[in-house]
Parts: structure tokens; sequence; C-alpha cells
């Protein structure tokens, strides 16, 4: 009977909100076999995660509703299943991580207390579980063991924090490790080792791993087996090589093909006078040195990356350019005049010339504020731009031109999707016909597919206004397809900078190499063969 | 964290230095403070006498400066209407209210965080609907008049509790119960709210992933986060206690600061007044203390 560990069967998911019922999975099957990984490919709203909430009995009921279907561990129903025994079966049986290890760690209890917690909660004794927790802790290799039992969740790195994540979830040794997203916040370096910890530990307890993800590079780089699911139903599945080379589903072709770094990369011409030219900046923030001098030129309508991982100094450089933060200490010449030795009155002139677009487009626009009232408000503030009678006219333009329609005008930013908002708030930058854009890691947020787009989008007004980028990112791929010259950044350092091809092509440092190489390829042979790479590189 | 306790002693500190000084030249910027000291009846040469004595003719920063030594050394002179020391007789009184809120405050914060958690639980449930009902009629009713009702119903129709004074454990029910009702409604509402949305984080998703029972889900994984904001309106509701529950100890003939402060400016004791503004003010400052220290504990984040 119990052919599979795992196995879902006709699963449908439905929620009852106030706008009526959404079908958030429908009429899903997939099955799980032990020592195997399988992954759920999708992007947000695919119903990706609705599945395996319902498998750890997550979904709050109401809003959520299962309808139909079965999900069988070892043969056992667990939707059938007495609560206290389904209760037994979390933690024991099936453990979980998450996409956001610090929201997901509890910030009041040390992390020691919630690995021993995991243990004691189904019947561990609390000596026992001591000793266990700091074997886990040095297992999943946290530095200094012993004393990090006694830190909280804020005093550890993103990986590190995972890393403890993934102790708490293996405390037990569960059958089936379900990882939702687990390294999506991560750097790409930081990725690569959090996901070879997941494979050494399932090759240590035979465990089988369902991964939820919509990197098609974790895909290729983890799993055996993938489903890919679109608006909550899964239209295709097959071995991971199977459904990248010959992807039958028009959605899957769509997936595929939008995934960046395949593209020609740009080869920007001979250089001539820069718009921009920073020299020196330097900036600590008490003994901590988060610029140690950085210079470079960017010319009009030239894309410059600025790539490197987080603590690198990438958002504080963007912030300073803006005058957001005060540098300690260099000069930034914008069209021959430093942007650091500006009045406030110049400043404010000059603010109109340099825009920002932010990571999160969701806390970035104001939600009490329409789609007409957010792009126009720059021209409330720059009153000389434009005549108020042809503001209307002019919001209709910029959202035609980033993608959007003029009916849009009146909603609210809630009333957008992901992407749909970051058009938003680029059409809110182009209002103040801005020659210099800043984007601080513009399309990390986005889904693959509409990633792609806002590319596309960027670069045209690149290419059709001359505007300049300074494009912030820790995707090397989406770097690899929009940038004409790429800075890579390390500790506060710019440890490299040229064109996107030399960076690319010919990387002279260790740490680019080693940055490019954590990066992970969609095509399951190119991933293993950098696989291949990597493991000599480290050994 | 004891940089951080520092830190807000040193911030509260101030405000208690800026409230004595305030103390001294409001009684002086009022007029004449012997018209402000003795009794409306007092004839011109009394008055004088009374200048001298206190020395109200010399320079104004002379006075201030021995006003400021009187303080530091808890001398606030002589009550006029009982003549006693008017610290004596500030603390006296101080002592029951300080156990009437502390006793009001203990039971509230029990009561609304039990209250206030399951309805959190259940939100929307009926449990939760009653506990709002409940909860909002009593942050709206007014104190004069529910401890008037109460003394009618309580005392004189059902003659079960003393309709006032002091004497017995009885004496303490109608008090308590009316200083009760407004901060537990209050506080029901802002644990309730805090509890939804720690219960709805990423955190009580993980607990539950953990095969967690609902119990300490509640109480030990939310409660605690949920108890930040919470601490903040426990201790603005404590301080309207301390600063005496003017009303509820009037009608109640109840001993405490409240009831002094009131009889006292009635009855022109002022340095009695200036004793019982200071003594108020610096309990609360001790309380502003427990509060941040309360909240360290409680929050790791806050500590580093």
């Amino acid at each position: 009977m119990a052919d599979h560990l795992l196995e879902v069967r006709n699963l449908s998911v439905e929620f009852h909100t106030a706008m009526g019922v959404v079908k958030a999975v429908r009429n899903i099957s997939y099955h799980l076999d032990r020592g195997e990984t399988l992954a759920i490919l999708g992007e947000s709203g695919s119903g990706k995660s609705v599945s395996s909430s319902a498998i750890m009995n997550l979904i709050d009921m109401p809003p959520g509703r299962i309808s139909s279907g079965e999900i069988l561990l070892d043969g056992v129903d667990l939707l059938k299943m007495p609560a206290h025994k389904r209760r037994e079966v979390n933690g024991r049986r099936i453990a979980m991580i998450f996409q956001d290890p610090l929201s997901h760690l509890n910030p009041v209890y040390t992390v020691g207390w919630q690995i021993r917690e995991a243990l004691t909660t189904h019947g561990a004794a609390s000596a026992a579980a001591q000793t266990e927790a700091l074997r886990l802790l040095t297992r999943v290799g946290i530095p200094e063991p012993e004393k990090s039992l006694d830190k909280y969740p804020h005093e550890f790195s993103g990986g590190q924090r995972q890393r403890v994540m993934i102790a708490m979830a293996l405390a037990l040794r569960p059958d089936l490790l379900i990882a939702d997203e687990p390294t999506t916040a991560l750097d790409v370096t930081v990725q690569a080792e959090v996901l070879a910890l997941l494979e050494e530990l399932q090759q240590e307890t035979g465990m089988a791993v369902l991964i939820i993800t919509h990197d098609l590079g974790v895909v290729a780089e983890v799993a055996d087996r993938v489903v890919v699911m679109e608006k909550g139903e899964l239209v295709e599945a097959g071995t991971v090589r199977e459904v990248y080379k010959n992807p039958q589903h028009p959605y899957t072709r769509k997936l595929i093909a939008a995934a960046p770094g395949k593209g020609k990369m740009h080869s920007p011409g001979a250089r001539g006078e820069p718009v921009l030219s920073v020299r020196e900046v330097r900036k600590h923030y008490g003994s901590f040195e988060a610029l140690k001098g950085i210079s470079f030129d960017l010319m009009p309508g030239e894309t410059m990356a600025v790539v490197g991982e987080s603590g690198s100094g990438k958002s504080t450089l963007a912030r300073i350019l803006l005058r957001l933060d005060e540098p300690d200490s260099g000069s930034a010449l914008w069209k021959g005049r430093d942007l650091f030795q500006l009045s406030p009155a110049e400043l404010y002139k000059l603010r109109r010339d340099l825009q920002m677009v932010f990571q999160d487009p969701t806390q970035s626009l104001n939600p009490r504020m329409t789609v007409y009232q957010l792009i126009s408000e720059a021209w409330v503030i720059h009153p000389d731009i434009l005549p108020k009678a042809k503001w209307r006219e002019r919001v209709a333009e910029l959202l035609v031109q980033v993608g959007l329609g003029p009916e849009h005008m009146g909603r609210y930013p809630h009333q957008f999707s992901g992407g749909q908002r970051q058009r938003i708030a680029i059409a809110r930058a182009l209002a103040l016909e801005p020659q210099l854009i800043i984007c601080d890691e513009a399309v990390s947020a986005l889904d693959v597919s509409v990633q792609a787009q806002v590319i596309a989008l960027l670069d045209k007004l690149r290419k059709d206004m001359g505007i300049a980028f300074i494009f912030i990112a820790h995707d090397l791929p989406v770097v690899r397809d929009f940038a004409d010259h790429v800075m890579v950044m390390q500790k506060g350092h710019v440890v490299e900078l040229g064109t996107v091809q030399e960076v690319f092509e010919t990387p002279r440092q260790d740490y680019t190499r080693a940055l490019l190489a954590a990066g992970l390829d969609p095509d399951p042979d190119v991933q293993a063969a950098n696989r291949a790479a990597r493991l000599e590189c480290a050994s | 964290m004891m940089s951080f306790i520092r830190k807000r002693a040193v911030a509260s500190l101030i405000s208690l230095v800026g409230l004595i000084v305030m103390v001294f030249f409001l009684s002086r910027l009022t007029g004449d403070p012997a018209a402000l000291f003795l009794p409306v009846e007092a004839s011109a040469e009394i008055k004088q006498q009374f200048r001298e004595i206190h020395g109200l003719n010399d320079p104004l920063m002379v006075q201030f400066g021995r006003y400021v030594g009187d303080v530091v050394t808890g001398d606030f002179g002589e009550s006029l209407r009982k003549a006693r020391p008017a610290l004596d007789v500030v603390l006296e009184a101080f002592v029951w209210t300080l156990w009437l809120a502390a006793i009001t405050m203990s039971l509230v914060t029990g009561a609304a965080i039990v209250v206030g958690s399951l309805a959190a639980f259940r939100a929307g449930g009926f449990f939760d609907r009653l506990s709002s009902v409940i909860s909002l009629i009593g942050a709206a009713v007014p104190d004069f008049w529910l401890a008037i009702v109460a003394i009618v119903v309580f005392s004189v129709n059902l003659a079960w509790l003393p309709t006032s004074g002091t004497g017995s454990l009885l004496h303490w029910i109608l008090p308590i119960g009316v200083l009760f009702v407004r901060p537990f409604g209050i506080i029901v509402q802002v644990v309730r709210g805090s509890m939804i949305s720690a219960l709805s984080s990423a955190y009580v998703k993980t607990a539950r992933a953990k095969g967690v029972k609902s119990g300490p889900i509640i109480f030990v994984h939310a409660l605690r986060n949920a108890m930040l904001p919470v601490i903040t309106v426990i201790g603005d509701q404590a301080a309207s206690l301390l600063n005496g529950a003017v009303i509820v100890e009037t009608i109640f003939g109840f001993p405490g600061v409240g009831k002094l402060m009131i009889d006292s400016i009635l009855q022109r004791d002022f340095n009695v007044v200036l004793a019982a503004i200071l003594v108020t003010a610096l309990a609360i400052f001790v309380m502003n203390l427990l509060i941040d220290f309360a909240y360290a504990m409680l929050d790791p984040r806050i500590r580093h």
C-alpha cells in the first residue's frame, strides 16, 4: 500500500476571502520517496507553498479549507488524523524550514532554547536536549557552538540563522524535510553553502527533501525531480533534466526562456566625458568601515552594476551618492559639481536629476496614496517641471511608458502585483525626468518572468532617454543581461571593475571567480559542470 | 543592558529636575506666595511675618537655591493644617495609594493578559466578541458614575460592602473593583491586538511546524513578544493610578494621595500639595525605570 513516503493525491485548497473564494490549489498530485529531492517550481501566486502548508497543517481554517484530496505519509492520510496525533507528526516525522529565518525564529528566546524545544516537545529530557542541541549546532557549522546556544537570533548572520533553522528542523531526524525558498534571502556564496549542507545532511539521514522555489538554478543544483505549478495547477512533472531540456507545457517554456543570464552581453563603446565621477569615497559607522575608498566613472546612458555580498557596502554607496547619508571623505562630481559640497538648496534642485528605485515596492509606495498621487507628488515638490493642468495627461503617459495604463491612475498600491508596483515606482522616478537612476536590488523581489520585463523596460529607458543607471544587485545573471560595466565590491573595497564581458568571461580576482562559481545555472548539465569546478576550486 | 537602563534613567531624571524647577517657578509666578500659602483671611501683618520667616523677600535665585536644597534633603516644610512635616503627611497617604494601585494593576494585568490572549486565539469567535463588548464598555464608563452605582448597589441596596473609609479588607473591594474597570478594558484591547499579530507571525508558524502545543504557542511563543507594547500601556495606566485616583479616592473616602491633594488644595495647604506632586513624580520616575527594565528583560534586542 505505502509505495511512497509522501503522496499528495488530488489536493484542492480554497481560501474564503472578502473578495470571494480563491482556489489556491486545484487537484494536484505528486509523490516523494525516501532519500529523494522533489522541487516544486512556481512564481508567486502559483500556490507552490500552499500544498506544503497543507502537509504541515499550517493553513488557517477558516479562511482556508481543504476541499478535496488526501495527503498520505507512509500510507496514512494526514488529513484524517485526530489533532493530537497530527501534531505529533510535525517536527518528528516532517520538519520545515522557511525563506526568512530571522522572522521565523522567535526573537526573544535563545537559539539553544528553540532547538531544545523541538526536542522536549516530543518527549526528550531537557539534559539530553541540551547535549543534542550542542551537537546539532556543531554539525550545521555554527562557529563557537557552545557560546552560540545562548545567543539570540539577531546576533547571527542570515546564513547562520538558516543553519540554526536547519539544526532545529533536523533535531528529531525527520523522514521528510520541507524547505520553502530556503536560500532566497541569502547571498549566492552563502546559498551554495546552505544547499551543500542540506545535501550532506540528506545523505547522512536518508530523509526526503521537498524544496519549494522560484529559482531554476536551485532546482538544477539540488533536485532529482521537479513539478511546475501555475495558478494553482500542476502543469508539468518530470526529472529535472527532462523538464529543462524538453518542456511540454507553454508555461514551463516561458519560465525557462525568462531565466536571466543567457542573452547577449552589452559591449559599451568608447568612454567619453563621465556624467558622474566618484573618487575615494569613505564612510565608517563607529569602528566599522563600510566604504574604504570607492572610485569609479559613469557615462551618460550607461549602466554600472554594483555586485557583492551583503555587508560589502553596496547600499551604503547608493545612500551616500543620493546624500541620504553623508560620506566621511571623497568626492562625487556630477557634471563637474561635487555632490557632497552642495548646499541644501542646490541639492534640492539637483534631486530631480538623481532618482532611486528601491527593492521592496510594497514599502516604498505609500499605501494611502493613489497611483496618480504617488507619481504627481514629484511635481508638487518641484512645481516648475509641469503646470498642474498637464499632470493627468503626463501620469497617463508615464504609466503607458512602464507598461501600465491610464485606467490604473485611481488605484492604490495594494491593488497591484509586485511587478506592477515596481513599475509604478519606476514611473514615479521617471516623473522628474532624471538623468541617473539608482536601483537598489530593484528586481530582486520580482518573479523571473516579471523580472525579465522590468529589466527590458529599464534597458529601453536607458536607450531611449539616455538615462544612466547604477544597478545594485546580488543576482549575477540579471547583471550579466543588463549591465555595461560591473563593479565588484567586497568589505568596502572595489575588488574588480570592468566591462561586463571582462568581469563575466575573464574575471581577474579570486573573489569574483568565487562569486561567479557560486551562482546557479538553470541548465542541470551546466550546473553539474559548475559544481564539479567549484568542488575542485575548494579542494 | 545597564547602559540602556542608565540612558533611560538619565532621560527621566532630566524631566524630574524640570518638574522640580517648574513647580518652584509656578508657585512664584502665580503671584505672592504669601497669598498662595496662607489662608485667604490672613492679615497683612501675618503675611509680612510669613515672608520674613520663609525668606520670601530674598532674591528669587537665592530662594530657588534654598528650595532645591530643601527638596534634595526631603524638607518640604510643615503642613499648615496638620502641623507635621508635609512629607510625612504625603508619604502616609502615598502608601495607601501605592497599595491600591499595585493590587489593582496586578489584577488588571493578570486578567487582561488571559482574556486578551484567549480572545486573540480565536479572533472573531464568541469569546472574542463578548470580551470586546465588555472591555469597550469598561474603557468607556466614567469612574465617578461607576463608583456611585457600585455604592448604591453593593453598599446601600445589598448592604454587602461598606460605603467608604478603611478598616477591613472589605473596604478595599469597591475602590479596587471600580479602578479595575477602565485599565482592564484598555489593556484587554491592546493585548488582543498585539497577540493577534504575534499569533500570525512567522515564528509562531515555525513553532507549529515543530509540533508545539497550543498552550505554549500562546503563552510562551506569542505572549512574550506581544507583551512589549502592552507593557507601555500598563505603565501609562499605572501612572494614572499613582497620580492619585482623585475622584475614586474621594468618593470612597480612601485616604490616598489623590484625596490628600484635593483636600490640601481646598485647604490651601500648599506645602503638602508640592510634596505630593514631587513624591508622585518620583514614584512615576521609578515606575518608568521598572517598565524600561521589564522591556529589556523581555526583549534581548533592546539589551544589546
